[in-house]
């Protein structure tokens, strides 16, 4: 049971979300315009980072959702449990994810962790000053996500099934949508 | 010098915000409602938070601007320093010791908040949306702290700079001025 009395009994973030509106607008739409607007980045490539950082940061209830989400943008489940299992150099994924999910996982520890030398090697895999801003910025983002769920000690569901339904209709529908839909 | 291309001029996190706008507006927003809207602890508390864990994270930046607000807003720079040195003996209220534990906790993991924490915090007479503030205010800087410092922005050692900007964020806020920022008139040495 979550640490604060929450109005309905929605597990992770939605709980939350539902207790204060007003800081949810706010959240939502960072992560709708991170993860879901138009980007050189694929979809499913930023979600892998949100997943990435929040298995990291052994955030259940994030990283399964994120995952879940990748998954159905990517069309590709075993690509999600590589990156979630830390295995990045193994994972089927570009040269180019795989400095960035490497910078991403710096920035997981601190962000002073991040050297001139990854910025390089990301950069020589091709990718530009948008997609470091970014990738950094999905990183820390979700170090806060990650901290607010758990911090306040919110549920997450075991069955896999859950995650799935929840990443088809973000996959879908974007982070702006009602978070009442999803049973 | 910044990993990324940002406008020359604007230092730590006024460089980012102004290199992605629609990024940058829900994090301001955000900002403005958890550390200068409504709320049961007062701006002064709230900006003690997010010093507090901008130091835990060695963001040199965040911790300056948010110190030197601190200070203004509570009218004691002892307060501040204290804090950093030991909450117990902080001259701060029972229950803001309680909440700045439970930032500590969140600072390290959101996993490391126990029952325990939050308890003694009701105890003191934290609320749950003090609670609930407390903790997104520690996720929030978790997350400026690295895009900061993740991303090598410039980090002004003139501390004038950073007594400047507090008089601005402390009575104005976050939100961004209608014409934003020009680097060539933003930092000036004398302020």
């Amino acid at each position: 049971m979550a640490y604060i009395s929450l109005p309905e009994d929605l597990p992770g973030i939605r709980g939350l979300m539902n207790y204060r509106p007003e800081t949810a607008q706010p959240l939502n739409q960072l992560v709708d315009v991170l993860l879901q607007k138009p980007s050189s980045l694929g979809k499913g490539e930023r979600e892998l980072i949100a997943s990435y950082v929040s298995s990291l940061n052994k955030c259940k209830y994030c990283s399964n959702t994120h995952g879940a989400v990748a998954k159905h943008h990517l069309g590709d489940g075993e690509i999600v449990e590589q990156v979630k299992a830390n295995n990045i150099d193994t994972a089927s994924v570009s040269s180019k994810v795989k400095a960035l999910l490497n910078i991403a996982g710096k920035v997981q520890r601190s962000g002073r962790s991040v050297t001139e030398k990854d910025i390089e090697k990301a950069r020589k895999e091709g990718a530009t000053d948008k997609e470091l801003h970014d990738t950094v910025l999905i990183a820390a983002s979700f170090c806060m996500f990650n901290r607010y769920v758990d911090g306040l000690g919110t549920s997450a569901p075991d069955d896999p099934e859950v995650y799935d339904q929840i990443g088809a209709y973000r996959a879908e529908n974007g982070y702006q949508a009602p978070n009442n839909e999803i049973k | 010098m910044a990993y990324i291309d940002v406008e020359d001029g604007l230092p730590g996190i006024t460089g980012l915000l102004e290199y992605r706008l629609d990024s940058a507006k829900p994090i301001r927003e955000l900002t403005q409602i958890l550390l200068r809207g409504a709320s049961s602890l007062n701006e002064g508390e709230r900006e003690l938070i997010a010093a507090l864990v901008s130091h835990k994270n060695e963001c040199v930046f965040c911790s300056s601007a948010h110190t030197a607000a601190a200070n203004l807003l509570t009218g004691d720079s002892g307060i501040s320093a204290a804090i950093k040195e030991d909450i117990d003996s902080a001259p701060i209220s029972a229950k803001m010791k309680a909440l700045l534990k439970i930032a500590s906790k969140v600072q390290e993991s959101g996993l490391s908040v126990t029952e325990d924490d939050v308890e003694k915090a009701r105890k003191k007479g934290a609320t749950d949306k003090e609670i609930h503030d407390t903790v997104l205010i520690t996720g929030l800087f978790c997350l400026y702290n690295r895009y900061v410092d993740g991303l090598n922005t410039w980090t002004p050692e003139n501390p004038k700079y950073y007594k400047s900007l507090a008089r601005r964020i402390g009575p104005k806020g976050y939100l961004r001025p209608p014409n934003g920022y020009e680097g060539k008139k933003y930092y000036k040495e004398e302020d």
